[in-house]
């Protein structure tokens, strides 16, 4: 509840320009790993389903696929 | 007394630069080329690269671009406090303390090299990491400060991109990578040596062996145009290679001549004339040399539409 004083009040001491700048570095920081974690998703994904291409069976026999004990 | 008076004792070198800060440690506009001529290199490839695979390997091309950027900061911040063209970089003007530059410059370098290797290849991964090293120690911390042919060898450094573009493409090294880099390579001294003529004073006041400083101005205009003579013939030969055509030689006809009537008219010219007029032609040709670089690779890019969709080429 509000006082003659002011006390009770909620109150903040405004921003210094330190903290300007620390928080201008860390959300810069933050969206840059983000970005990093969505490149290496990315490219997780590009590789797997290149691989899966050169790999895949694609509904046709191919012999030298077959782990040789599985062949034998 | 609270921390933050603590803080501002100390100068801003204490650890809280801003973000942009650490982005202009990265040299943003070397990157922008290193972007588009490491791009270019990987598209005009004969083989072809998933569009994500490509965006990352020239995003982790430009990140090793902006480490050694981060690396000769911090090496030359010495250098760069004295000279009006670099005293405002984040390290002279206090703003990033040099063991900062360092840390990221080494930080970047790795990680940069590491994600190449893994996005392309060990062959591009092995040259980004090897353009790293030849800007930071062998032109930034050995040839820089020691011979005025600092910029003819160290302007490999930035004729690597094209050919690593390439190498994440075919995973190899050819005659058309290694004229895209001998392009950039024989176009660096005359770009930089027109920049010295008219930055008269920053080099010398810096004890950097410019060609300016060192063997005069007069010679320094001899060696422009004895350089682009001697860049003409490897820009045209690009034309002829698989990468080249019609468009692209004329292109390049038409920028050669400009540049060689460019760098005539800077040899001819005293030092009196040049200093009547501010050093006029000096500046063009410095611009025009930003343009010929640009248009040579916009060039080979149209090639390789137009061979995509069965035009261009011989």
């Amino acid at each position: 509840m509000p006082t003659a004083s002011g006390a009770g009040k909620m109150s903040f001491r405004p921003d210094h320009e330190l903290h300007r700048r620390r928080l201008g570095r860390n959300v810069g920081l933050g969206l840059v790993l983000g970005a990093f974690v969505a490149l290496v998703f990315g490219l997780t994904v590009v590789k797997i389903s290149d691989g899966g291409q050169m790999q895949g069976y694609d509904h046709v026999v191919q012999p030298e696929l077959v782990p040789k004990e599985a062949s034998q | 007394m609270s921390d933050i008076r603590a803080y501002e004792l100390d100068g801003p070198t204490t650890g809280e630069a801003g973000f942009g800060d650490f982005l202009a440690l990265l040299k943003p506009r070397v990157m922008s080329l290193v972007v588009f001529t490491a791009l270019v290199g990987l598209l005009v490839a004969p083989v072809p690269v998933h569009p994500f695979v490509a965006f990352t390997s020239v995003l982790f091309i430009a990140l090793g671009g902006g480490a050694s950027g981060a690396l000769n900061m911090w090496w030359d911040a010495d250098i760069d406090a004295v000279m009006r063209r670099t005293s405002k970089r984040p390290i002279p003007a206090g703003k990033v303390a040099p063991g900062e530059a360092l840390g990221l410059g080494l930080a970047l370098s790795g990680i940069s090299v590491v994600m190449l290797g893994l996005a392309a290849n060990l062959l591009a991964a092995g040259l980004l990491a090897f353009t790293i090293f030849f800007y930071t120690v062998v032109y930034s911390m050995w040839l820089k400060r020691s011979t005025p042919q600092n910029i003819v060898i160290g302007g490999a450094a930035g004729a690597f991109p094209p050919m690593i573009g390439w190498a994440c493409a075919t995973g190899g090294v050819s005659i058309e990578s290694l004229l895209m880099f001998a392009l950039i390579f024989m176009w660096t001294p005359p770009h930089f040596w027109s920049l010295a003529l008219f930055m008269k004073d920053d080099y010398s006041n810096a004890g950097v062996p410019m060609l300016t400083v060192t063997h005069g101005r007069k010679a320094t205009r001899a060696h422009i145009l004895v350089y682009t003579i001697a860049l003409v013939p490897v820009a045209l030969a690009t034309g002829f290679t698989s990468i080249g055509g019609p468009v692209y030689l004329a292109v390049s006809v038409v920028l050669n001549l400009v540049f060689l009537f460019g760098a005539w008219a800077i040899w001819k010219r005293d030092e009196g004339v040049a200093q009547a007029d501010k050093y006029a032609v000096e500046k063009k040709v410095f611009r025009f040399s930003l343009y010929y670089l640009f248009l040579h690779f916009v060039a080979l890019l149209v090639e390789a539409v137009l061979h995509a969709n069965g035009f261009g080429g011989w």
